[in-house]
């Protein structure tokens, strides 16, 4: 039998409830009906403030539902029916419900001050919010409340152009979460910002100016701020007010009570989120929020999960402060030390709290130089491992040996057990497969440097060589090769690695040969380097014939080159398919038809396409200005110009781009290594991303810069790239592996932090300048020609094994004779597809 | 090599025509390909051009290098290395390529088969 679930509000948690039950629920016993408030579907609130850096909100959207489940936006639920079950929305619609989740979450808190509610005053919880402070073109701003959200709020407003004053009540920053040592640093490093903080004052008044509007904010202490936008951010209430209307419990200060399975007083309504009120707390995190979501879905679904308890410690980065709290962080517990240490002149501020015996850890503060975080926080309620004042110092490199229960990764609820039997037992063998293992480390990321550390302690050597035949990394091996001046692999292995190499070690040096711009790919040794694809410059298919990919910058053609294309398929028999990179691959060729198909195209004026080599694919295009109606940019242009100019780039793996003329995005620049996107100031530029095996979305490098320093920090970017990164390591992987992540790209790239960007740019304009059409290379080099033959005792016979059928009007591969049994037939398993 | 009497030689290329560690294909009388190559220590090995494992005539094309010393080429297609001297396949033991019998005579070199 098929019972209806009611879910009021489609926030993270009531999101999260929904699908923790969909996954689960394979029977279907639940029919789910979500009535939401917000017009627009479920989006990730605790990213909020990074809407400010694209103003693309689907940057935040969160993973939609299965078709079953039935959405219906922008309509409040007004009234609960607990008799009949059945809930009322704004518009009337009547929903009846055998369970009913709450997850209203909350709402911001805005003192009753005089002029709280002129035009001009705002609250910072929605999209809508930030649109509309963004609509209001003001240029001087106060932000009220100077906790975590304000904090962030003020730098959302920062980066919107206006110079924001922070006022707070309490006598320091982030009152609930730092200690007064802590937040006279917090202080002290956002001042440098251009921030105006004033704290321990109360704000009295929004004055109003001529026009009605706000004008200014005067403070208990006789100050008057100049302010035409005024954000309130000082505190959430929970949004209790229909569970109060329909008589539910709700807790002393607000929220609707719940027992530890989340039901309320009535047993088939349950609350959970921001505006349940649990063991007598209203948590303001998602963490609590989504395992209350979790403990939902199972009692729904019969089981008996009840509330593991909230971790409430939090780390993050500010205004690029590093900021984290943990456990008792004020040292309430009765007897509780502190044990402080603070460094002015680094910037760093470290306090511990641990019990009257100095024995057990019970909380702390980092601000500053939170690296400690990920080792300390688990560590809460247990026996130090050292004493407390060598753990506080800078370089406090201690061992910290964690019992197996401690939890290491708060987001997914993972011991430091279950990781190490992950690596023990499941054969993790790095951090990215203890990640996919145990899900460790794929939320806020903050545990990441304690997986590392857990894999150092079981022993996992990750060790760097390439190949039985080189202990180098391809990295290493690249600057042996820059170095060195060395330009053979001969040379090469004598010199650095054993024995005469395999297929992983010969076209990596083949690669770094070629990214070195070494001349032609097939030069000399060079040839026998080559993977097939790169030794015939096509794509070899599993007959044994080659495809034929030449270049069409941006996806841009002509109907004249159309023409030829379409010729010389028909010409030579070829089956032909536009891919999915915006271009046209020809299949079917033998080795010796290569050479007059190219002959033909190159005539023409087509190039290699690259399809073969790991190197720079296509930069795809959207029509842009030129054409579109919502174009800023000319999009079609730029991509053209970023094709011409990275074509032949050798690099570890492909290089795909794309570039949209708008936020709209349809050249899905945000699924390509880089992308960028037109704003109506300039280019976003997004790096990291890809399709294929692990997709993965590209994050925002730079914003809103100019065409020649967007083309000047991909140049960096790519050879960065080409330099450091390992053999078949995508950008998205390379990045992720980086120490420090985007961050530490982003400094070294953007702000030169190693002093290396000069030599980058050159490198670059080095291959611009020595790049050359490998096709032409050959049909202008008789030795290599002699090369694309089938047979060495009979060049012009066909190869006998290859021949085709007839599909929808076009040649396709025939299974051969003579092929051996079907169980060796089976292809690899897409794991080692993936490793190639 | 006891059977080599009975073999018929085929000429297939001089030996000039050969570059270490890059392979050829060359068609014998009966229609079977071999894969010819040259290895850096200069040893010459003459196997079946037909891969296992998809079934393409394509071993020649394939990387040239060594396994703890042993030479190998590997398969383009799918990359499974193949011992030069016994054919046998180092990734799957059941799987071995046929070998040719090969010498260099006059300059030119010669491929023996049945
Ligand atoms: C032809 C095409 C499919 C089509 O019919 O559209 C294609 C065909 C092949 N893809 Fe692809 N991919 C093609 C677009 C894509 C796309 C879509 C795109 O580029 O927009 C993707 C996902 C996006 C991405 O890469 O981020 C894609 C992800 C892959 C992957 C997985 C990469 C990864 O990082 O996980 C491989 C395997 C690899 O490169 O290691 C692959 C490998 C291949 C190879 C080269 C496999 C091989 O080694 O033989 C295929 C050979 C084609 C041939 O014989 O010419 N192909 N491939 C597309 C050619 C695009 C082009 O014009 O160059
Ligand atoms: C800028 C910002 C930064 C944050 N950063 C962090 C962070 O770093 N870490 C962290 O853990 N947390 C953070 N949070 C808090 C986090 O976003 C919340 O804990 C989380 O969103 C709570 O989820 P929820 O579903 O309970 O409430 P919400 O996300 O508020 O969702 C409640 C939904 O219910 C709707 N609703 C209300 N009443 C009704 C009704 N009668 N009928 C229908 N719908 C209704 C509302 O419109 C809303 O859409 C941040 C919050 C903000 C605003
Ligand atoms: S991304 Fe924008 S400009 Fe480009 S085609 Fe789409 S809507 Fe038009
Ligand atoms: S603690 Fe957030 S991902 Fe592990």
């Amino acid at each position: 039998m098929t019972r209806t679930l009611v879910v009021v509000g489609n926030g993270m948690v009531g999101h999260r409830a929904v699908q923790a039950l969909r996954d689960r629920d394979a029977e279907g016993t639940w029919r789910v009906v979500v009535l939401a408030e917000e017009s627009r579907p479920a989006y990730d609130r605790v990213a909020l403030s990074s809407y400010v850096d694209t103003w693309d909100a689907g940057t935040l959207s969160l993973p939609e539902h299965d078709e079953s489940v039935q959405v219906r936006l922008g309509d409040p639920v007004r009234h609960i029916d607990r008799a009949a079950k059945v809930v009322t929305t704004a518009s009337g619609h009547e929903q009846g419900y055998d369970a009913l989740v709450l997850a209203t979450g909350s709402r911001p808190f805005v003192p009753p001050v005089p002029g709280h509610d002129l035009p001009g005053c705002h609250v910072y919880r929605t999209i809508e919010d930030l649109d509309l402070i963004r609509a209001s073109g003001g240029r001087s701003a106060v932000v009220i409340g100077g906790g975590l959200l304000g904090l962030e709020a003020a730098n959302a407003v920062r980066l919107m152009g206006m110079a924001p004053k922070v006022v707070e009540l309490a006598p320091r920053l982030m009152p609930l979460q730092v200690d007064e040592g802590g937040g006279a640093l917090l202080r002290r490093q956002v001042e440098r910002l251009g921030l105006e903080i004033h704290c321990g004052v109360s704000t009295v008044a929004v004055e109003a100016g001529g026009n009605g509007a706000a004008a200014g904010v005067s403070l208990a202490d006789g100050t008057r701020l100049d302010a035409d936008v005024v954000v309130f951010s000082a505190g959430i209430r929970p949004r209790d007010e229909l569970a109060r209307e329909s008589g539910l419990a709700v807790g002393e200060r607000g929220g609707i009570l719940v027992d530890e399975s989340c039901r309320t007083s009535d047993e088939s309504i349950y609350a959970v989120g921001e505006c349940a009120c649990l063991e007598g707390r209203v948590y303001g995190l998602v963490g609590p929020g989504y395992a209350m979501a979790e403990v939902v879905a199972d009692r729904l679904l019969g089981g008996g999960a009840v509330f593991p308890g909230a971790d409430t410690s939090t780390k993050l980065k500010l205004l690029g402060v590093d900021v984290a709290s943990f456990g008792d962080a004020h040292a309430a517990s009765p007897g509780a030390l502190e044990v402080v240490h603070n460094d002015p002149v680094s910037g760093s501020y470290r306090k511990l709290v641990v019990s009257d015996d100095a024995h057990v850890l019970l909380g702390g503060v980092l601000v500053g130089d939170a690296s400690q975080y990920a080792t300390l926080r688990p560590l809460v309620g247990r026996p130090l491992p050292a004493d407390p004042g060598s753990l506080v110092a800078p370089a406090g490199g201690v061992d910290l040996a964690l019992p197996d229960e401690a939890q290491v990764c708060s987001c997914h609820a993972v011991t430091k057990g279950q990781i190490t039997c992950a690596i023990n037992e499941s054969g993790c063998t790095d951090v990215a497969s203890v990640k996919s293992c145990t899900k460790a480390g794929t939320g806020c990321g903050s545990c990441v440097p304690m997986l590392k550390q857990l894999l150092d302690e079981c022993g996992v050597v990750q060790s760097k060589a390439l190949c039985e035949h080189f202990e180098q990394s391809r990295a290493e091996l690249f600057e042996v090769v820059r170095a060195t001046g060395i330009r053979t692999f001969s040379q090469l292995i004598a010199g650095y690695g054993k024995g005469r190499g395999c297929d992983i070690c010969k076209p990596v040096v083949a690669s770094i040969l070629a990214s070195l711009a070494t001349g032609h790919v097939l030069d000399g040794e060079q040839a026998g380097l080559q993977d097939t694809n790169d030794r015939f410059l096509a794509n070899l298919q599993r007959n044994g014939t080659y495809s034929v990919v030449p270049r069409i910058p941006g996806g841009e053609i002509t109907p004249e080159k159309l023409l030829v294309i379409a010729e010389v398929a028909r010409d030579f028999g070829l089956y032909t398919k536009i891919t999915g990179g915006q271009r046209i691959d020809l299949f079917g060729a033998t080795v010796d038809q290569l050479p007059p198909i190219w002959r033909r195209l190159v005539d023409a004026g087509f190039e290699s396409g690259h399809a073969y080599g790991k190197a720079l694919r296509t930069v795809k295009s959207c029509v842009g200005t030129t054409w579109c109606r919502y174009g800023v940019q000319d999009s079609v242009a730029l991509a053209i110009d970023l094709e011409l100019r990275y074509r032949g780039l050798r690099a570890p793996h492909k290089i795909k781009a794309g570039v949209s003329g708008c936020a709209r995005e349809c050249a899905e620049a945000r699924g390509k290594d880089f992308g960028v996107i037109a704003t109506e100031l300039g280019w976003n530029l997004y790096v990291g991303g890809n399709g294929g095996f692990k997709p993965r979305h590209a994050d925002l490098l730079v914003s809103d810069v100019d065409t020649e320093t967007l083309v000047r920090v991909i140049d960096r970017f790519l050879m960065f790239y080409v330099r450091t990164a390992d053999r078949l390591q995508r950008t998205a992987a390379w990045i992720e592996a980086m120490d420090g992540g985007l961050d530490h790209l982003r400094e070294v790239i953007v702000d030169d932090s190693l002093g290396i960007c000069a030599d980058l740019e050159s490198a670059m304009a080095e291959h611009i300048d020595s790049y050359q059409d490998e096709w032409r290379g050959v049909l202008e080099d008789p030795e290599k020609l002699a090369r694309f033959s089938s047979f060495v005792n009979a060049p012009g016979v066909p190869d006998p094994t290859i021949s085709f059928r007839e599909e929808r009007g076009q040649r396709v591969p025939t299974v051969q004779l003579g092929m051996p049994t079907e169980g060796l037939l089976a292809g690899p398993n897409i794991s080692e597809v993936a490793a190639r | 090599m006891t059977a080599v009497d009975e073999l018929t030689w085929t000429a297939v290329c001089e030996f000039g025509d050969l570059e270490p560690e890059r392979g050829v294909a060359a068609l014998l009388p009966g229609g079977e390909q071999v894969a010819l190559f040259l290895t850096y220590a200069g040893t010459l090995h003459a196997l079946s051009n037909v891969d296992p494992f998809s079934g393409a005539a394509v071993l020649s094309r394939g990387i040239v290098g060594d396994r703890t010393g042993m030479p190998v080429v590997s398969s383009p297609v799918y990359k499974q290395a193949f011992d030069l001297t016994t054919g046998q396949c180092l990734d799957e033991p059941d799987v071995r390529v046929r070998t040719y019998p090969v010498v260099v005579w006059d300059g030119f070199v010669r491929v023996g088969s049945p």
